[in-house]
C-alpha cells in the first residue's frame, strides 16, 4: 500500500460519510429545485443551522486544536482570532486582512513568547 | 480582463466560452481565499494522519469546504462514521437552496436535465457567488460552458494548494505547521461572517461559536451537531420574532 493512497477503508468512509451527503443536496436541488421559494421560512431556518453547524467547526478546531496547533498556547489561538475579527470588521468586512492579521498575532505572539 | 461583450463572436464557441470561465478565476479574491483554505484543508489533512489521495479526492468529490474539514475533524477525534455523516449531511443541506437559485441563471427552454449536473456538482458557496456576479455578462446559451471552465479553474487551484498544503504540514517546524492549520478557522470565520447579511445568520454565527464549547462538555459524539441544531433554531427564532413584531 502506498503512501499516496493510504487506507482504502478511509477511502470508503470518504464516500459514505462526504460524498454521498453532499451529492444528496445536489442532486435533489436539480431534480426538485423549480417550485422552491428561495426566501422561504424553512430555508432561513436551513441557513441558520448550516451556518451555526460551520460555527461549531471554526470553535473545535480553535478550542480543541489538531496537530501542530495544539502546540500554540490557548491564549495565543483566541488572541489571533479575536485580533483578526477586529481588523476585519474595521476594513469593512477584508477576508484577506482578518486572516492576515490573525495569522501575525499568532506567530508574532509565538516568536515573543519564545 | 474584461469579458467580451454579449455580441461578441468570441462567444460563438463553446470551447471559447469554456476558457472565458477559466480565465476569470483571476478576476476573484475568492480564488485566494480558496485557495487559503484549501491550503490549510490540505494540512488538516496531513495532522489527522489522511492520505494525500484521501485528501484530493474529498476536494474533487466532495467539494465544499466546510463539509470536508467537519468530516476531517470528526473523524479525526474519533467520531462514529455514521455521527460524522449526519453532521456532514446537515451542514450540506445549504447546497440546496444554492442549487435551486444557480440552475434558473442558465437553464433555457432547450436545456436538458443531465447538460446541469456538472454545474449543480460544482455549485457550492464559491461558485454560487461568482455565478451571480458573472453570468449577467456571460450569453444565456453559453453560460453552461462559462460555469464549467470557471468550476474547472477553481477546483484545480484546490487541488494544488491541498498538495501544497500537505507538504508544508509534512515538513514545515512546528510553529509553521501551526500557522497554517490556522488559517482554516480564520478564513471560514471571515468568510461566514461576509456572507452573513440577514439577522438570523449572524445569531447562527455568534451563537454557534459560543454554545460548542459548552456541547463539548456533554461529551456525546455529536458535539457539533448538538451546538449547530440549537443555535441555529434559536436564531430562527429571533429571526420569527423580529418578523412576527413588523
Amino acid at each position: 500500500m502506498s503512501s499516496f493512497i493510504g487506507d482504502w477503508h478511509a477511502l470508503a468512509v470518504l464516500f459514505v460519510a462526504g460524498v454521498i451527503p453532499n451529492q444528496i443536496w445536489r442532486m435533489l436541488g436539480l431534480w426538485f429545485g423549480g417550485g422552491l421559494d428561495e426566501g422561504s421560512e424553512v430555508l432561513v431556518w436551513v441557513r441558520a443551522v448550516a451556518t451555526a453547524i460551520l460555527a461549531g467547526v471554526i470553535a473545535q478546531i480553535v478550542v480543541h486544536p489538531p496537530g501542530a496547533l495544539a502546540s500554540v498556547p490557548d491564549v495565543l489561538r483566541y488572541g489571533a482570532v479575536i485580533a483578526g475579527f477586529i481588523v476585519f470588521t474595521l476594513t469593512r468586512r477584508s477576508i484577506f486582512a482578518g486572516v492576515v492579521t490573525g495569522e501575525f498575532v499568532m506567530l508574532a505572539g509565538r516568536a515573543w513568547l519564545g | 480582463m474584461a469579458l467580451p461583450p454579449l455580441d461578441s463572436p468570441q462567444w460563438h464557441s463553446s470551447s471559447r466560452a469554456f476558457l472565458w470561465g477559466l480565465r476569470s478565476i483571476t478576476q476573484t479574491i475568492l480564488t485566494i481565499v480558496l485557495f487559503v483554505t484549501y491550503l490549510g484543508i490540505g494540512a488538516l489533512a496531513h495532522d489527522t494522519g489522511f492520505s494525500l489521495a484521501w485528501a484530493l479526492a474529498s476536494t474533487l468529490f466532495v467539494w465544499a469546504g466546510p463539509a470536508q474539514i467537519i468530516l476531517i475533524t470528526t473523524l479525526g477525534s474519533g467520531a462514529t462514521i455514521i455521527q460524522s455523516a449526519i453532521a456532514v449531511t446537515v451542514s450540506a443541506i445549504r447546497l440546496f437552496p444554492m442549487v435551486v437559485s444557480v440552475l434558473p441563471l442558465m437553464r433555457a427552454p432547450e436545456t436538458k436535465r443531465r447538460q446541469l449536473f456538472f454545474v449543480a456538482h460544482l455549485t457550492a458557496v464559491t461558485l454560487w457567488v461568482e455565478c451571480h456576479r458573472f453570468l449577467p455578462l456571460v450569453p444565456r446559451d453559453r453560460r453552461i460552458a462559462f460555469v464549467h471552465g470557471l468550476g474547472f479553474g477553481l477546483v484545480s487551484v484546490c487541488l494544488c494548494a491541498n498538495t501544497v498544503g500537505y507538504f508544508l504540514a509534512a515538513n514545515l517546524t512546528q510553529t509553521l505547521g501551526a500557522a497554517i492549520l490556522m488559517l482554516t478557522p480564520l478564513s471560514f470565520l471571515f468568510s461566514t461572517a461576509r456572507n452573513s447579511r440577514e439577522l438570523a445568520d449572524i445569531v447562527a454565527l455568534v451563537l454557534g461559536l459560543l454554545l460548542y464549547p459548552l456541547a463539548a462538555k456533554m461529551n456525546s459524539g455529536l458535539d457539533i451537531l448538538v451546538s449547530g441544531v440549537v443555535a441555529g433554531t434559536i436564531a430562527y427564532g429571533v429571526h420569527w420574532f423580529r418578523e412576527a413584531r413588523t
